[in-house]
């Protein structure tokens, strides 16, 4: 049986700063860095937004687009890794939230970035065994970087949510490969507040690797080209490393275009690529093919295939905010603001 | 102070807006009530749990300069007591957006945010929040 | 019912009383009181004390066991209750007290109210007072106890166009009252100025638009009116009580700018004492906020819906005015010990009406009012008073 998505949704904060204004503070030339990360500015969260405010905002912005009961909802997972609590899963909180309690099964997922795409193929399977109706995946982040780290440039905050079914799809993923290695290019220990990284390990070891092994691996299993697609989502830990891949696959900057957010909200981690293929289905047409790859250190790629189809044309997709609309009223802060908001100021104890 | 059973009771109505339609007059409450104010007793057996849509309007509203620790992050910080569509009054934050923004009668619909912690290991409490309503694009 | 007359009252100052403790300020009003009353303890068949939150200010319940004990007359098992109604808990006292003499139950009644409330931090001060509004509806989402009169008040602006001036004329008017007073917490008089640059608490209302933290206690001797005259040559009579509810939180009132229970418990007692608003000369009504003397003044009949700022502003209240409001200098000036307020608006129309208000002293004083209100508007008490 095929299964696809029946409706999506997504979220990202109102807050930015830019490369430049964190720059500033650490002595180091953030036009640059901008430039060289391919970053205008990233998403910073408000004190009173997290993981799961963000998952259920684009939980319920997903719901409003369907006419689907929330009780046929089968399973709910969340994948992050910036989940509020280390032990109670965020999945639980969404669900309530959309009021999908409490016939369903729920955990949280982790796998660096890619633990919201993990989520989606956890729901292909249950769907497509009949074991459930429906299936919510669902991608969010509040990442940290370290002050003064290279990451502290990049890591924002966004999510996206996916209703999985097997009825009324908007899109059908035809077909998913994961390429999977124990590779320690970014982690964090249980218990610290910053992830540590390799360096320039990060590079051709992990991201290429695995997005090039992940994406060579669907192509072959689906007898398809980069010019089979309409658009193209990779993962975007910054402009530029989506770029690169998706030039050594052969895509063209139209077909990334779409999906590049990472120059206006920063590397959303597990949102990363669920928030780009959010924004290409904001505009796709029936007919239009998706190559998404999205990646996790550690590490992982998930690759899939997906097909957009004629119930797009019907889909409720005004119901709910758009990347381009979650992109206006936009309020940009200073260092000392956005590390209030983030929690890096130590403050006084009771 | 240990709160985690008296947040949890309310989470129905703290995330999801549910109060009660009283089914004999056919007036809504909210919280929930166990009897209908003005029909009391009749209104036994007649109450029915609803969810309000979340959309409404600024009755009134104040900038919060002086607040509770928990809000310390956000002073300072918007509340109102906003007119839902069904015509109960609900008090509570109105965020991102600039205070001088918003006026009696700006419309606004309901969001999930932190409203508070029991401190760095404890329980997250979330709840509703308002948000303007933005206008839509050409 | 017998008719009920007020034979001694009794005070502290109030303010940061840094050197006494809640036993302390309890027992010196209640000996003051006693003492004004020309009693003995043996006379005292009954205690009733107003407190709002001694449980979360001073960790300490069962107040009226503790008061009895400490003023020596726990040995005697006089019976003592503690009376709870936030921010009305001494007003609510006060006629809880009223109705035990009233109905012949108990002859000599001791009624006092007190709180202690800067043993505590201003930020926990703050969180206790706010338990007076809706804990799980409007506290827990952020609005704090000034922010709900800030609600009120700018509603009022916006429906009847008072204005911020007229707000900020509320607070001068008490703090002069205040300065000629020398049991006030604050004895400095101010202007529109000081008001209107007072740091922000919730717009609209700032510092200066809100009543202090204080420490204090007030108390009164109440006694059959046919017997006052053994204890003292000026009994005043309580002629008059109303007390009324209403919604828990702010935004189930039926209008944010009308404090309903207000006008009902005044309608109540002013049937009661078959007197009309006209008769009254000087009245001492809550005005834990500015706004919140602007209400008063309007619902308890005063001033016509939508007037109490105009009226405030051209001076109709002040000591000289057509009603004297808050002579003692009102929460604002006089201070705010919560359970003790009630009392202390007590003690001040009798000092009124015997004629020995000193430089307050509103001129002819008959008939006195007392309003006392819990939470944003849930509970309220008036009574009514007249020399005997």
């Amino acid at each position: 049986m095929k299964v696809g998505i029946v409706s999506y949704g997504a979220y990202v904060p109102r807050y930015r700063i830019t490369p430049e204004e964190i720059g500033k503070v650490w002595g180091v030339d953030g036009k640059s860095m901008s430039k060289g990360l391919m970053i205008n500015c990233k998403s910073v969260p408000s004190p009173d937004e997290d993981t799961i405010t963000i998952a259920v905002e684009a939980a319920r912005n997903m719901m409003k687009r369907c006419e689907v009961d929330p009780q046929d909802i089968g399973a709910l997972y969340v994948g992050s890794e910036s989940h509020p609590y280390a032990v109670k899963p965020s999945g639980t909180i969404v669900a309530e939230a959309i009021e999908a309690s409490p016939h369903l099964t729920v955990a949280d997922y982790e796998f660096a970035c890619k633990a919201g795409t993990a989520a989606i193929q956890t729901c292909m399977g249950l769907v497509g065994s009949g074991m459930v109706k429906y299936g919510v995946a669902i991608g969010a982040d509040t990442s940290q970087g370290a002050p003064g780290d290279a990451l502290e440039y990049s890591a924002s905050a966004g999510g996206a949510a996916f209703l999985i079914g097997a009825e009324k799809m908007i899109a059908t993923i035809d077909r998913t490969y994961s390429y999977t290695t124990d590779t320690p290019d970014f982690w964090r220990r249980e218990g610290e507040m910053y992830p540590r990284h390799g360096g320039r390990f990060t590079g051709e070891p992990a991201y290429f690797k695995h997005v090039l092994n992940g994406a060579k691996g669907l192509m072959e299993r689906t007898g398809s080209t980069a010019k089979d697609y309409t658009y193209a989502v990779f993962h975007q830990p910054n402009g530029k490393f989506p770029t690169r891949v998706a030039k050594q696959l052969g895509f063209t900057d139209p077909q990334i275009k779409t999906g590049l957010l990472a120059p206006l909200i920063g590397n959303t981690y597990s949102g990363a690529v669920p928030l780009g293929l959010s924004a290409i289905l904001d505009e796709a047409k029936a007919g239009d093919r998706i190559f998404a790859v999205a990646y996790g250190s550690g590490a992982g790629s998930d690759a899939f295939d997906i097909h957009v189809t004629d119930e797009i044309e019907k889909y409720a997709r005004h119901k709910a905010p758009t990347i381009k609309e979650l992109n206006t009223n936009l309020k940009f802060l200073d260092y000392a603001i956005y590390a209030k908001f983030r929690g890096k100021i130590i403050l006084g104890s009771e | 102070m240990a709160t985690e059973p008296r947040f949890w009771r309310e989470n129905p109505s703290r995330y999801n807006l549910v109060g009660i339609k009283c089914n004999s007059c056919g007036r809504h409450f909210f919280p929930p009530r166990a009897i209908c104010p003005v029909c009391h007793r009749k209104s036994v057996g007649k109450i029915e749990r609803i969810k309000l849509k979340g959309e409404g309007k600024i009755f009134s509203l104040t900038e919060v300069q002086e607040g509770p620790e928990e809000l310390s992050m956000q002073k300072p910080y918007v509340v109102a007591m906003v007119e839902m569509e069904e015509g109960v009054r609900v008090t509570g934050q109105v965020i991102d957006c600039e205070a001088c923004d918003l006026r009696i009668g700006t419309p606004v619909r309901v969001t999930l945010r932190k409203l508070s912690d029991e401190g760095p290991s404890g329980v997250i409490h979330y709840g509703y929040k308002f948000v303007p309503v933005k206008e839509k694009a050409p | 019912m017998r008719r009920v007359a007020i034979i001694g009252v009794g005070d502290t100052e109030f303010g940061e009383l840094w050197d006494y403790s809640f036993r302390d300020i309890g027992i010196q009003a209640g000996l003051a009181a006693v003492a004004d009353a020309n009693i003995t303890a043996d006379k005292i068949d009954a205690l009733y004390v107003g407190n709002m939150s001694a449980g979360r200010f001073i960790e300490q319940e069962h107040i009226g066991a503790l008061i009895a004990d400490y003023s020596g007359l726990a040995r005697d098992h006089v019976p003592a209750t503690r009376v709870e109604a936030a921010g009305a808990s001494g007003g609510l006292a006060l006629r809880q007290g009223f109705l035990a003499v009233a109905s012949g139950l108990h002859d000599i009644v001791v009624v006092g109210g007190a709180e202690k409330m800067t043993d505590v931090s201003d930020v926990e001060s703050a969180m206790i007072q706010s338990s007076a509004a809706d804990q799980e509806w409007e506290t827990v989402l952020g609005a704090t106890f000034p922010a709900l009169h800030a609600l009120i008040a700018h509603r009022h602006m916006h429906q009847h166009g008072t204005t911020r001036e007229q707000l900020a004329d509320v607070a001068v008017k008490n703090h002069k009252n205040g300065s000629l007073n020398p049991k006030a917490q604050f004895q400095r008089e101010i202007t529109r100025e000081t008001v209107m640059s007072s740091p922000l608490v919730s717009s609209p209302l700032r510092v200066f638009d809100c009543a202090p933290s204080s420490d204090g206690a007030a108390a009164v001797v109440l006694c059959p009116l046919e017997a006052a005259k053994k204890y003292t040559e000026m009994p005043i009579e309580i002629i008059g009580t109303g007390q009324a509810s209403d919604s828990l939180s702010l935004h189930d009132r039926k209008d944010i700018c009308t404090m309903e229970a207000t006008r009902v418990a005044a309608k109540r007692a002013f049937e009661m004492a078959n007197l009309t608003q006209k008769d009254v000369d000087v009245a001492e009504v809550h005005d834990n906020f500015t706004i919140s003397e602007i209400l008063a003044i309007e619902d308890l009949g005063f001033f016509k819906k939508g007037e109490g700022g105009r009226a405030t502003e051209a001076g109709l209240t002040s000591l000289t005015g057509e009603v004297a409001v808050n002579s003692s200098g009102g929460l604002k000036a006089r201070g705010d010990p919560i359970g003790a307020t009630g009392l202390a608006q007590a003690v001040e129309i009798v000092a009124q009406l015997r004629g020995k208000a000193d430089k307050r002293q509103v001129k002819d004083a008959t008939v006195g009012l007392t309003h006392n209100v819990g939470g944003t508007g849930a509970t309220v008490v008036v009574h009514l008073f007249r020399r005997g």
